[in-house]
């Protein structure tokens, strides 16, 4: 559905995107994953033919996006980051004003309206002045916009950047729902979103990918080992033996001291032994008070990868 | 590419928006009121002291009130596009760069329109005052309308060469001044003679004189059709190459 080839892009002297190259299949929800500057939002100016790439080309259902810009940018849901909108206009006149943009008029532009106020939430803002809107309704009315022809891909820069952690999980959840039936690309410098939204990861470091696969396989590929995360009530160093001396385990570090005595340890293994630690650790007499799989093992894949 | 119809619902998508950008906000209303005083102000200190039923006082003043009025309203289109980013959703909305542009010209066209329109008691109270030649009145006002085209095309190009509103504001009255005034007598006494049908021709002042005199010349109807469409094409072309 998109195929990117050896895609380049400089600004002046600087080189923004060095020989890009990637497919996305219908139905996929890829995660653009990169540090800030890494060439993220480059790729999605290109690919909706905002900007002309140096070199390379970028195409969507075997056309190419500069010379069909126009037919291309029909099948496509756009959202920029900070979510460009038209402060003096209500959210009704911005979906109709979007909704005309794409051609669409008469009872099919009221019937786009509706359904898209409904999908994003909006139904009781619809006549609100947009400059009155939270941060959160904007970037529903961001996205209702991008949503308003249908489109069969959605492209969605930093879609929840500047949101409340209430507000994040209910554009995750839209954007999960969306994914059923559109192909979506959407990037994000956030390891949780990729993890919660995304069946793709693509990785980008200074304009280059440095990888392209399932989270999963990802995960399977660059983590050596499994990270466990345990809070244990006992004394620093005693804990500190007996975790060591537990076989298999390859490091033990200490992360937060949150209370005396209790101390949160990432304890290193080639494989997952959480049972064993909570034995051997019962057995040894202290208390665990929480252990769980770390759930920084994403981001230090993005350390790893994009340093 | 869009078919005909959505081409027009295009077109229209943009005029209506910048339309309602105007009158949501006071700036349209400002901007009325502003121009209706100061034209109704200039016009019945002229006609009081000479007595006589015509509006030449009126649309002789008409370019220099445009003059401090149309940067203002065109300094915002493109800039504020950039300001605010919406500038993407824009351009990546499959609307043609060209029918963007020629939106925002009509939009802007379409607000001066109603300005002028609002300015029809005039010559209404005039012709019921002595026998007013409707002639030149509607010569005056194609002169008006075709003019004030001109300096918002100049108007729309500048603005989408800077993102700050004010210097696009200060260049376009520059402009539109400098190209108004060329073929002034204070600038024609001042260059060699050789040079004066040059400017005569490209002025934006000595077109519209004539046609504010009454007479509806084709030459002159070109001249601003074909620089205001030059303008609007130069633009197009701007933009595109901004990509």
């Amino acid at each position: 559905m998109i195929k990117v080839t050896n895609l380049s892009k400089d600004y002046g002297t600087v080189k923004a995107l060095d020989g890009v190259s990637f497919d996305v299949q219908p139905g996929e929800i890829v995660g653009l994953l990169g540090p800030n500057g890494a060439g993220k939002t480059t790729i999605m100016k290109i690919l909706t033919g905002f900007l002309s790439p140096s070199g390379g080309s970028a195409e969507v259902g075997e056309r190419d996006v500069q010379k069909f810009s126009e037919k291309i940018q029909q099948k496509i849901g756009y959202l920029p980051e900070s979510t460009p909108l038209y402060q003096d206009l209500s959210v009704h006149e911005q979906l109709e004003y979007a909704a005309k943009s794409h051609g669409l008029t008469g009872e099919d532009l009221q019937k786009a309206i509706k359904h898209v106020l409904k999908l994003c939430g909006l139904v009781e803002r619809e006549y609100h002045d947009i400059s009155e809107l939270s941060k959160g309704f904007k970037q529903r009315v961001g996205l209702a916009q991008a949503l308003i022809h249908n489109p069969e891909i959605l492209i969605l820069d930093e879609p929840t950047t500047g949101l409340d952690p209430n507000q994040i999980l209910e554009i995750r959840k839209l954007i999960t729902e969306l994914g059923k039936k559109k192909t979506i690309i959407l990037s994000t410098h956030i390891m949780q979103e990729v993890e919660a939204v995304c069946n793709r990861v693509i990785m980008i470091k200074q304009g280059e990918i440095v990888a392209d696969n399932s989270v999963k396989n990802l995960k399977h590929e660059q983590l050596t080992g499994f990270t466990t995360k345990a809070t244990i009530k006992g004394p620093e160093d005693k804990v500190k033996i007996s975790l060591e001396n537990i076989p298999g385990i390859l490091g033990v570090q200490v992360k937060a001291r949150p209370e005396k005595d209790v101390v949160t340890y990432l304890i290193s293994s080639e494989d997952d032994i959480r049972s064993i630690i909570n034995k051997e650790i019962i057995k040894a007499d202290f208390d665990i008070l929480e252990i769980s799989s770390s759930e920084e093992s994403m981001e230090d894949i993005f350390h790893k990868l994009t340093k | 590419m869009p078919n005909k119809t959505s081409t027009t619902t295009q077109l229209s998508a943009i005029i209506e928006k910048e339309l309602r950008v105007y009158f949501n906000s006071a700036i349209a209303y400002i901007f009325v009121v502003v121009m209706l005083g100061f034209s109704f102000w200039w016009f019945f200190r002229s006609f009081f002291l000479v007595g006589q039923t015509e509006m030449r006082a009126f649309f002789e003043i008409l370019p220099w009130i445009y003059l401090f009025i149309l940067p203002a309203v065109t300094m915002r289109l493109w800039s504020e596009e950039f300001r605010q980013g919406t500038i993407e959703t824009l351009l990546t909305s499959s609307i043609p760069i060209h029918v963007t542009v020629i939106g925002k010209f009509l939009a802007s066209l379409v607000f001066l329109v109603i300005t002028l329109v609002l300015t029809l008691p005039l010559p209404l109270i005039l012709s019921t005052l002595g026998n007013l030649d409707w002639g030149v009145v509607i010569s005056g006002y194609v002169g008006a309308v075709l003019i004030g085209g001109t300096y918002i095309a100049i108007g729309l190009l500048i603005s989408s060469l800077t993102q700050n509103q004010i210097i696009s504001y200060i260049i376009t009255a520059l402009i539109c001044f400098v190209f108004f005034i060329i073929s002034q007598p204070i600038v024609i006494y001042t260059i060699p003679n050789y040079i004066v049908p040059v400017l005569d021709f490209i002025s934006l002042g000595s077109h519209y004189d004539s046609i504010i005199r009454g007479v509806l010349d084709t030459q002159d109807l070109l001249y601003y059709i074909s620089v205001t469409g030059l303008l609007l094409y130069t633009n197009s072309y701007i933009l595109f190459n901004k990509r």
